[in-house]
């Protein structure tokens, strides 16, 4: 089997907690190096959020895939630099409107020590409503289903949905 | 048989941070189904969850800085409770949901300031720890400075709750910022930071917080020490005992 075909069938690697986007774009794989020679695969992930558990099962996930397609595999889970939204591609963001998840905006990244008080607000980014499109829309919750969503309500539509939360 | 390290090492200043975030998630945790509604048992879930993450990332490394080689399970199920470095604060039973919100407002605030200046450390791993949770932890702390705000800044019975949360948990915050002898030998090798040296940032916060909350910071009339030294508060080993049964009496077992 030729290179692209074992990392391909990693970077398509569906999330498990939101199938309908792949671990390559979601911006967790980071690297795949495939040594043919050795018949050995080594993924390179990083965690949405320290302590997400779904990083567990696209490890195995990996590792199966690897082992389908004849190689042996290592994943490496690396810390640093720390994943960010913005790693996200264009197709995995339109992957996620379309399942009803409003797409991260851009990060605010921060980083420096005591920038003041944090605002305290509940809405203070515009977000548009993945069902009906209007920008409407209030925060009901910070945390959602997950620790990388919050949860949110379409005052135009009535529909709630979920924020994919920039970080 | 689970010696700490040297109480002066870098490997146990980073055991204390681990032991820290280790504890405030079983105590947060416990919020699930308890709290005043479903959205905050999620969110005070999916701070936990991040807290949990941040111990197994650091465990690991304060095995192979001691040279010991244990495992996140070595350090959070086996070990006894003068064995864990972490502070009072996080051991303390769960209180009403306003004391947890003023537990959450300063230990949030201290682990951002905390993991700023960390992002210094010399320590690559420690670094990169730093780097990932000080992204969730402003979370943490945008969450609790939005609940002491609506609740000090509401009604009569609100504000009167909310300000004698943030008593409650007064004679608990220096601690936080107490140079023990790791902290002064991992700050000196460039791994940590002096806890002292984050006191300002850490307070000038949540006065700003409280001011906008409309409630008064007051000077601790006692204050608890000991937790870097493993000497613990009566909850702590009733803490340890719901924590740690299940792989204390199945040593070993996996699932």
């Amino acid at each position: 089997m030729s290179r692209t075909t074992v990392a391909e069938a990693i970077s398509r690697i569906p999330d498990p907690e939101i199938p309908v986007i792949s671990i390559a774009d979601l911006g967790i794989l980071r690297d795949v190096s495939v040594d043919e020679d050795a018949r050995t695969v080594v993924a390179t992930i990083t965690p949405t959020y320290s302590g997400c558990p779904a990083m567990e099962a696209i490890a195995d996930r990996i590792r199966w895939e690897a082992d389908a397609h004849g190689y042996r595999s290592e994943v490496v889970t690396q810390l640093s630099p720390a994943w960010t939204t913005d790693w996200m591609t264009a197709a995995g963001r339109e992957a996620l409107a379309r399942f009803g998840i409003a797409p991260p905006g851009p990060s605010a990244e921060g980083g420096g020590p005591s920038r003041g008080p944090v605002s305290v607000q509940l809405q203070r980014h515009v977000v548009a409503c993945p069902h009906c499109g209007s920008d409407d829309t209030t925060e009901i919750a910070h945390f959602g289903s997950t620790a990388c969503k919050a949860l949110r309500r379409c005052d135009a539509c009535r529909e709630p949905f979920d924020e994919f939360k920039a970080i | 048989m689970t010696e700490v390290a040297a109480q002066a090492s870098p490997a146990a200043y980073v055991l204390g941070l681990a032991d820290d975030a280790m504890v405030y998630a079983q105590r947060l945790a416990e919020w699930m189904s308890n709290a005043p509604q479903i959205e905050e048992d999620m969110a005070l879930g999916n701070i936990a969850l991040d807290l949990l993450g941040q111990a197994r990332a650091l465990y690991p490394h304060v095995g192979t800085l001691d040279g010991t080689g244990r495992s996140e399970d070595d350090f959070a199920m086996v070990r006894d409770e003068r064995d864990w470095r972490n502070v009072h604060l996080v051991e303390q039973e769960r209180g009403d949901f306003g004391q947890e919100m003023a537990r959450l407002l300063w230990f949030a605030t201290y682990q951002r300031e905390l993991y700023a200046a960390l992002l210094a450390s010399s320590d690559p791993v420690l670094a990169g720890v730093a780097g990932k949770a000080l992204k969730e932890v402003r979370y943490h702390l945008d969450h609790a400075a939005l609940w002491v705000v609506r609740l000090g800044d509401g009604t009569e019975e609100s504000h009167t709750r909310m300000q004698a949360a943030l008593d409650s948990v007064l004679p608990y915050l220096p601690e936080l910022f107490f140079d023990d002898e790791a902290s002064v030998a991992a700050a000196e090798s460039g791994i940590g930071v002096l806890p002292s040296s984050l006191h300002e940032a850490v307070t000038t916060h949540v006065a700003a917080v409280c001011q906008e909350a409309t409630l008064d910071l007051h000077a601790p009339t006692w204050r608890a020490r000991g937790g870097r030294a493993g000497i613990h508060s009566k909850p702590m080993g009733y803490l340890l005992a719901e924590m740690q049964h299940i792989a204390r009496s199945h040593p070993g077992a996996t699932w």
